[in-house]
């Protein structure tokens, strides 16, 4: 029992290993640019966390990383990885600036679920696709989410060219009824930064998502066939009806991170506006360990280094805090093996 | 080439995983030219042992003394130069090359320009093995012989590097009885040259067939051992698993049966879609063990995947508790009554990396007594399991512990009690006691023998004759897809059922 505890603490410790030995490396690159390493991180942390306007946008940018993390950790506990986040992310903002502006006489008891619901919807079809192919002809998702990718940004596009005010790549202003509340009306001391309510829903999803992975007879059996599929096709699984369920789980909780921008900030959709944070949502939850919690906490760290980052631009190249990321992902992995290793021998 | 074995000496070895000692404080001496039977249950530490000798794993300390000289044995490299040899119990053959070519691997014989010469190796590879009196083509290609010929290949590859001490582990598990008595007169002639031979097996006729000396081993130490004669077969059972075996029970008379399993002229393919089952016809009753006997390969496999609803039947009909479940799936036919104990526990029975509890749930998570709704809290299935694990005897009984923490007859002990606690009339068990320690086998044999006096039918497929012997009370041999022989323990021996079992004998059974 002792010892299972311990290993289970060694494992949990990867990730804050592979995160001190990223900022270490990272020294490394300050100090050949010709700056101060403390310093430079000494400034990111106290933009990034210790200022309320610095932790507003830090929050700002955790939350759909907090969405795409969990995307993404669900799909590979169900064996699947998913890297058509980006893609579902994209159409789900675009299905929830859509639904707000073409309803935007509603008041927002109905409209803003509706407008929530159309963002999950479109995240869902968009995830299902790649699921189905795989369920029905053994296609391999990662290419087909993948391809799926390009194609959700050329259909944006070209939706866009009916719905886009004139002359712009963005769509109208949604209904004030499909506009998440900033956080700073309720807490002033985040003032002038765009965090919003958004993040609350994402600690929602976090705990929703940790019951039904952990508690329910579909997550049960989503991780069943993510850990042992031919195990769980022995115990009455549906393999392909699991997968696609998974798949389009996990683009919802994707589409759904399009709303913090969308309807938390923006108010309406602007062609590009994803940035990568479905991408990140990979790292999110590798660094994560798949787990919801783990998810949310390395989602706020990726959040503070991306925030950290811009402020830090004028003493060093933006691109360092790139290289950080990378880093953060390659000694996660790295870090993951060792202590699996440190682990067994201890047994 | 011929120069006689050296002797050799373990000392005093001691070799930890993390906690676990696997050998404690273990010394063994073999004599040049015996024939050593090295013994002991799953887990016993005689595998270690061997590959601290075989310098796969070092030890933490002890020493090894070859012909008298102490040596640090760090790769199978500078074991192999130290005459030493290991017949893995997964053979170690690369299945698209020759005999030849696998044989001299490494040591390749070269023609002219330096360049790898077939003609010459397989020379050299023929003349070897009839030295040894080792039957083989060297020209024939692995994927095309049977496992007893390739076992074959692995003992020359061995004596082609120079091995004089020979190690096999467990290397009749793999085997047909006749398979068995070409592989001991193999073993008898190199002895009589001179070669040093360490049999690693649980089946103590083996050692006593074959061995002049044996070592015991258990939980890491060695617990006994000396001269084969003052050493039967109950000696070595009572010092591998520390107590007396428990003879099984005799039969409970049954007054009634009704077939409960029926299966008519089934067809089933196999995963390259060549057809592994052809009309299969055969009834289960309430209250008997039906055996199925075969060399592995012979559609065992297929047919116990098909009757669970793991694989379709291409065509005829199964019937449990007469109701047609041809057309249902796995989920369908455990709730019809058919409970499941597959042959390949980790890949099949389990997922090694749930717990204990929810691994006890796989196959009835759906069930609406699981859980509540949609949910199936982990806090009831721990407190379902807790009752299970302890009547089902599975170490520990811990039911947040991870399965794949447990040992080989654990794991099996808990597909048993998961298998076995739901009441289904029919019980399809697949080789239920593979690799699994004498103490768990003992078990779970009562256990199938409990489930036959409770009035249910069980189908036991197994490649161990004596196991089938011991439980059934019909045996049924399949051979290359087909049922080709029906009898009874009482009508038949280890050495008929092997004559059926590869198609040497026998009409075609109704």
């Amino acid at each position: 029992m002792n010892v299972d505890l311990r290993r289970r603490l060694l494992l949990g410790a990867a990730p804050l290993l592979a995160v001190a030995l990223s900022l270490a490396v990272g020294a490394i690159f300050i100090l050949a640019i010709g700056q101060d390493p403390l310093a430079i991180y000494a400034l990111m942390l106290r933009q990034s966390l210790g200022t309320g306007y610095g932790l507003g946008q830090t929050l700002f940018k955790a939350t759909p990383l907090i969405f795409t993390g969990l995307a993404v950790a669900l799909g590979f506990r169900a064996g699947l990885f998913n890297i058509g986040v980006e893609g579902q992310l994209y159409l789900g903002g675009l299905a929830a600036a859509l639904t707000g502006v073409a309803l935007a006489g509603l008041p927002a008891v109905f409209l803003l679920p509706l407008a929530l619901l159309a963002a999950a919807a479109a995240g869902a079809a968009w995830g299902a696709i790649p699921g189905v192919l795989k369920a029905r002809f053994g296609a391999h998702e990662v290419i087909n989410t993948i391809m799926l990718n390009f194609i959700a940004f050329a259909l944006a596009s070209f939706i866009g060219r009916f719905v886009f005010e004139p002359a712009t790549v963005r769509t109208a202003t949604v209904g004030a009824g499909a506009e998440i509340a900033r956080l700073d009306v309720f807490l002033p001391a985040l003032h002038g930064s765009p965090v919003n309510l958004s993040l609350l829903l994402a600690l929602l999803v976090a705990a929703g998502t940790n019951l039904l992975l952990f508690g329910t007879r579909l997550g049960y059996e989503l991780r069943a066939v993510g850990l042992n599929a031919t195990a769980a096709e022995y115990g009455g699984v549906s393999l392909g009806r699991t997968q696609v369920v998974a798949m389009a789980l996990s683009g919802a909780l994707a589409g759904l991170g399009g709303v913090n921008f969308v309807l938390g900030y923006k108010h309406y959709f602007e062609l590009g506006f994803s940035a990568g944070a479905g991408f990140l949502g990979i790292a999110v939850a590798l660094l994560g360990r798949n787990h919801p919690v783990g998810v949310v906490v390395a989602a706020l760290f990726f959040g503070a280094l991306s925030y950290g980052g811009l402020v830090i631009n004028q003493q060093v190249p933006k691109e360092l805090v790139e290289v950080l990321q990378a880093l953060v992902i390659l000694l996660a992995i790295s870090a993951q093996v060792l202590m699996e290793r440190f682990a067994r021998r201890m047994r | 080439m011929i120069e006689s074995a050296p002797p050799i000496s373990l000392r005093h070895i001691t070799r930890r995983f993390g906690p676990v000692v696997a050998n404690d404080d273990v010394s063994l001496e073999l004599a040049p030219g015996e024939i050593h039977g090295l013994v002991g249950e799953n887990g016993a530490g005689k595998s270690t042992l061997m590959r601290v000798l075989y310098g796969l794993l070092q030890p933490d300390s002890g020493t090894i003394e070859v012909a008298g000289r102490a040596v640090r044995i760090h790769s199978p490299a500078a074991a192999m130069r130290l005459g030493l040899g290991m017949v893995h119990q997964h053979f170690m053959l690369v299945d698209s090359l020759t005999v030849a070519e696998n044989v001299t691997l490494g040591r390749e014989p070269l023609g002219a320009l330096g360049s790898y010469s077939p003609a010459a190796a397989e020379r050299e590879v023929a003349a070897l093995a009839a030295r040894h009196g080792l039957p083989v083509d060297p020209g024939a290609r692995i994927e095309t012989l049977s496992v007893g010929a390739q076992q074959r290949v692995e003992i020359l590859k061995a004596l082609y590097h120079g091995a004089r001490v020979l190690i096999l582990d467990e290397p009749t598990a793999v085997l047909t009885p006749q398979e068995v008595d070409d592989l001991f007169r193999v073993l008898r002639e190199l002895q009589a040259q001179g070669t040093t031979i360490v049999l690693i097996t649980h089946k103590l006729a083996e050692v006593t067939a074959l061995a002049q000396r044996v070592t015991v081993m258990r939980a890491g130490r060695v617990v006994g051992g000396g001269a084969i004669a003052e050493h039967p077969v109950e000696r070595m059972a009572e010092l591998m698993v520390g107590h007396a075996i428990p003879p099984l029970h005799a039969r409970a008379h049954h007054e009634e049966c009704v077939p409960l399993l029926r299966v008519r002229l089934l067809d089933v393919l196999d995963d390259r879609g060549l057809q592994a089952v052809k009309r299969a016809s055969f009834e289960v009753h309430s209250g008997e063990i039906v055996g199925l006997a075969g060399v592995e390969g012979n559609g065992q496999h297929e047919l116990v995947e098909c009757l669970a609803g793991l694989r379709r039947a291409q065509h005829g009909d199964i019937l449990i508790a007469d109701r047609d479940c041809t057309a249902l799936t796995a989920r369908g036919r455990a709730a019809a009554g058919l409970a499941h104990i597959p042959s390949d526990r980790l890949r099949r029975g389990l997922v090694p990396e749930m717990t204990l509890a929810e691994n006890l749930v796989l196959g009835r998570q759906r069930e609406p007594d699981a859980g509540h709704g949609p949910l199936l809290p982990r806090r009831a299935l721990e407190a379902r399991a807790a009752g299970v694990l302890a009547e089902y005897d599975v170490r520990p009984p811990e039911p947040g512990r991870q399965a794949r923490q447990l040992s080989g007859g654990n794991q099996q002990k808990l597909i048993a009690a998961r298998e076995l606690s739901r009441g289904a009339a029919v019980v399809l068990a697949a080789h239920p006691t593979r690799g699994v320690d004498l103490g768990a086998i003992a078990f779970l044999h009562q256990r199938l023998l409990r489930e036959r006096d409770a009035g249910r039918a069980v189908l036991l497929v197994s490649s161990e004759l004596s196991e089938i012997l011991a439980l059934s009370d019909r045996i049924f041999v399949m051979y290359e897809g087909r049922l080709v022989h029906e009898t009874r323990p009482a009508e038949t021996d280890e050495r008929t059922l092997g004559l059926h079992m590869t198609g040497r004998r026998g009409a075609v059974a109704p």
